[in-house]
């Protein structure tokens, strides 16, 4: 087969992109640390949340600077987030935990790297660390029925010394 | 003699494929202004933010699956026919496909409609992804089925035309036209098993109350695995189009015959195995295999930027034909003032800035920061919504006189058309991935909270709105003259005028004698095909049904 010289030079070029563009996914998840959600979080039944962590979902304090959300995503509100704000001190590491009581929900934090699919059965896991103290908006982007775009809730990092427990 | 006068029936198929196809791209398009004004909330008045769903239920139903695979198999019963040199075998048949596909859509698109007339019972707000455990009405899935179906049967219909005339032509080369359609269908068999297992053994059993529950995350998969495909099933038709019209359009020839086989035979071989590109976000689905999916989904730039060089190189051939000189003065002598032409070189242009914009969705841990927002619907409103959809239209107006027999009419509609999508789409389009930057989610009917603000990272988010608005108001005005023009000259022409376009293809620079015979080995390139996948899905797949195929399930919640 003949193969032109530019084609030849151009198909080089294109391969090493492509091997960068790999490179520098690689870069993220070795380097930077930075892992995908997966199937850490296990699978629970959504018919009954209720006899699960997620019967009384909410912040948990687990280490000096560790804490645990447990988020509920349902039609159309996060619990906690929606009626009141997920409460956590600045300086954590917070780790989610989020699934849904009925269909699929998306769980983002706007101007974050949370941005997680929140699907019935499965229990999205994800830990971020909180250095500063600000206020985030929650969305739900995935589209969950006629009341989607009411769907949003708010999480609220507050100074270290003036925590005093979460939602 | 015209392509109507050697096919008349074939020319009907066509005709009538591609008529079904720009009614959907009207119907779909007019939903889409409508959403762009909606969701910026420039303008409510046309349906209520609930109803919102079922127009853009509506909107990626008709445009994604009805106009892109009406339009394939119009360009694609002309390819095959013209190439080959011979009508489909049997009209009877291919009424056959074409009539099962209009049932399945039109039962498909009507029940989404009911959604926004109270009195009708049924309803599909599901979207065109239709997640479990929210459920349509099962009229929406057997309708999916049959649609389905028909495109399988139209394959089939292709195959046969081409195994009659393998048998009056043993060991010549496959025509590059029907190696294109063959190699399309076989990757579209492959991927599409994926909706047709989720959708008859789980949701339609589901849905009619068969089986109690689903596994939402099983069935997505299952999606997923045809809902990457599926967009190369848009593209495929595009890149014939590209590979074997345009250069003709630009004035010259293709650049290499063997270098578009490789590329059709690369999509085959990598469009399925990278589903999981998908559900990088996704919980349940180890980091392993959504790495493996990301690495194929970087090689599938491969065959794309391949395409980028043959189909520049091909028209910069056309332009020295015509006269054109110096290291770009060339591009000046191409013929931007053909509807055919432009139309698809803005599309081919346009699609390379979806190309980069798709790369940051393949990125994995990068996706992170844009998965679900604005920025997805961005990147593929310049893919499938400019480089098929353009170029679909701009094959149009080369195709509509060859299969009526009808000169071009309103030409000077035809002829400002594609600048004025390409305006419409870069508005639209750049506006949309900066929001989707700042997280403004996609899907919704009203992207304003009172408890989130949205951070602008280049611009701010009102004039975001207003270009997304805008845009897309320019967008349905270059649908509204496309429609004039192709409807025009369909039905405004005697049926007897001189034609100033033909269906013959210039040989190739390169042709296939240059190419190895290995390369029309169908067989053995399925069969690799079908080893990535099962390498790619095969594990992924045994984890999610060794809980039970059903578990986790989800009881139906209907919309």
């Amino acid at each position: 087969m003949e193969i032109h010289r530019y084609e030849k030079i151009w198909t080089a070029v294109a391969l090493l992109l492509i091997v960068g563009f790999i490179a520098t996914v690689t870069y993220g998840t070795v380097g930077a640390g930075v892992k995908m959600v997966d199937d850490s979080g296990g699978t629970v039944d959504a018919g009954s949340l209720g006899d699960t962590e997620f019967g009384d979902p909410g912040v948990t304090q687990v280490g000096e600077n560790q804490y645990e959300v447990h988020v509920v995503a349902r039609q159309f509100l996060f619990q906690p987030g929606t009626t009141s704000p997920i409460r956590v001190p600045a300086n954590s590491e917070v780790t989610f935990y989020v699934t849904s009581a009925d269909v699929v929900h998306g769980f983002e934090v706007a101007g974050t790297n949370i941005n997680v699919m929140v699907i019935p059965g499965q229990v999205a896991e994800i830990t971020v660390r909180f250095d500063d103290p600000g206020q985030y908006g929650i969305v739900c982007h995935e589209y969950c029925g006629a009341g989607h775009h009411t769907m949003a809730g708010q999480l609220v990092v507050v100074p270290e010394d003036e925590y005093e427990g979460g939602s | 003699m015209a392509y109507v006068d050697d096919f008349p029936t074939d020319a009907r198929i066509v005709r009538w494929n591609m008529a079904v196809a720009f009614l959907a791209l009207g119907i779909g398009g007019l939903f889409g202004m409508i959403q762009a004004l909606h969701r910026t909330g420039i303008f409510r008045g046309f349906v209520s933010s609930a109803d919102y769903y079922t127009v853009l239920t509506g909107h990626g139903v008709l445009l994604a699956l009805v106009f892109t695979i009406f339009a394939l198999c119009g360009v694609f019963t002309w390819g095959v026919t013209r190439s080959l040199d011979r009508p489909l075998p049997s009209p009877r048949f291919t009424m056959g496909w074409f009539v099962l596909m209009l049932v399945g859509a039109a039962m498909a698109a009507v029940t989404i409609i009911g959604g926004l007339v109270p009195s009708m019972p049924f309803k599909a707000d599901v979207l065109y992804t239709f997640y479990a455990p929210m459920q349509a009405h099962p009229a929406f899935y057997i309708g999916l089925v049959l649609f389905i179906v028909g495109t399988w049967l139209a394959g089939v219909d292709w195959f046969r035309a081409y195994w009659q005339w393998r048998g009056d032509n043993p060991g010549e080369r496959i025509p590059l036209q029907t190696f294109m359609v063959l190699v399309t269908m076989l990757m579209w068999y492959i991927s599409s098993a994926g909706v047709a297992v989720e959708v008859l053994f789980f949701l339609l059993p589901w849905s009619l109350g068969l089986i109690e529950s689903v596994d939402p995350l099983l069935t997505r998969t299952l999606f997923w695995y045809f809902g990457h495909p599926v967009v190369y099933f848009w593209l495929m038709p595009a890149y014939f189009i590209w590979y074997t019209i345009l250069p003709k359009l630009s004035g010259g020839r293709l650049f290499s015959d063997p270098l578009a086989r490789v590329v059709f035979v690369l999509f085959l071989l990598l469009s399925t195995p990278v589903g999981f590109h998908h559900q990088y976000v996704d919980p349940g689905i180890p980091e392993g295999f959504k790495f493996i999916a990301m690495t194929n989904t970087m090689f599938l730039l491969l065959p794309s930027f391949l395409t980028a060089f043959t189909v520049v190189a091909s028209m910069e051939h056309g332009a020295r034909q015509r006269g054109g000189e110096g290291r770009l003065n060339w591009l000046r002598k191409l013929p931007w003032d053909e509807p055919a032409f432009a139309g698809c070189a803005l599309a081919g242009l346009m699609f390379a800035a979806g190309g980069f914009s798709g790369m940051i969705n393949a990125g994995m841990n990068i996706n992170y920061l844009i998965h679900n927002t604005l920025w997805v619907p961005g990147h593929f409103h310049l893919t499938v919504g400019t480089a098929s959809a353009l170029t679909f239209m701009a094959a149009g107006y080369w195709l509509f006189p060859q299969i009526t027999g009808n000169r071009l009419r309103f030409r000077s509609l035809a002829t400002i058309q594609p600048y004025v999508w390409f305006i419409g789409m870069t508005l639209m389009s750049n506006a949309m991935h900066r929001a989707g930057l700042a997280g403004v989610p996609r899907r919704t009917a009203e992207p304003q909270y009172d408890t989130v603000s949205f951070q602008g990272v280049v611009g701010g988010i009102s004039e975001m709105r207003l270009q997304i608005a805008i845009g897309g108001t320019i967008l349905f005005l270059g649908l509204v003259l496309f429609l004039i023009v192709i409807f025009g000259t369909w039905l405004g022409g005697s049926g007897n005028d001189s034609l100033r376009v033909n269906s013959s293809i210039p040989a190739p620079l390169s042709g296939p004698e240059h190419s190895p015979k290995i390369l029309d080995n169908l067989k053995l390139w399925t069969a690799i095909a079908v080893v990535l996948i099962a390498l790619a899905y095969g594990l992924p797949l045994w984890a999610l049904v060794s809980d039970g195929l059903l578990a986790p399930g989800s009881p139906p919640i209907p919309v």
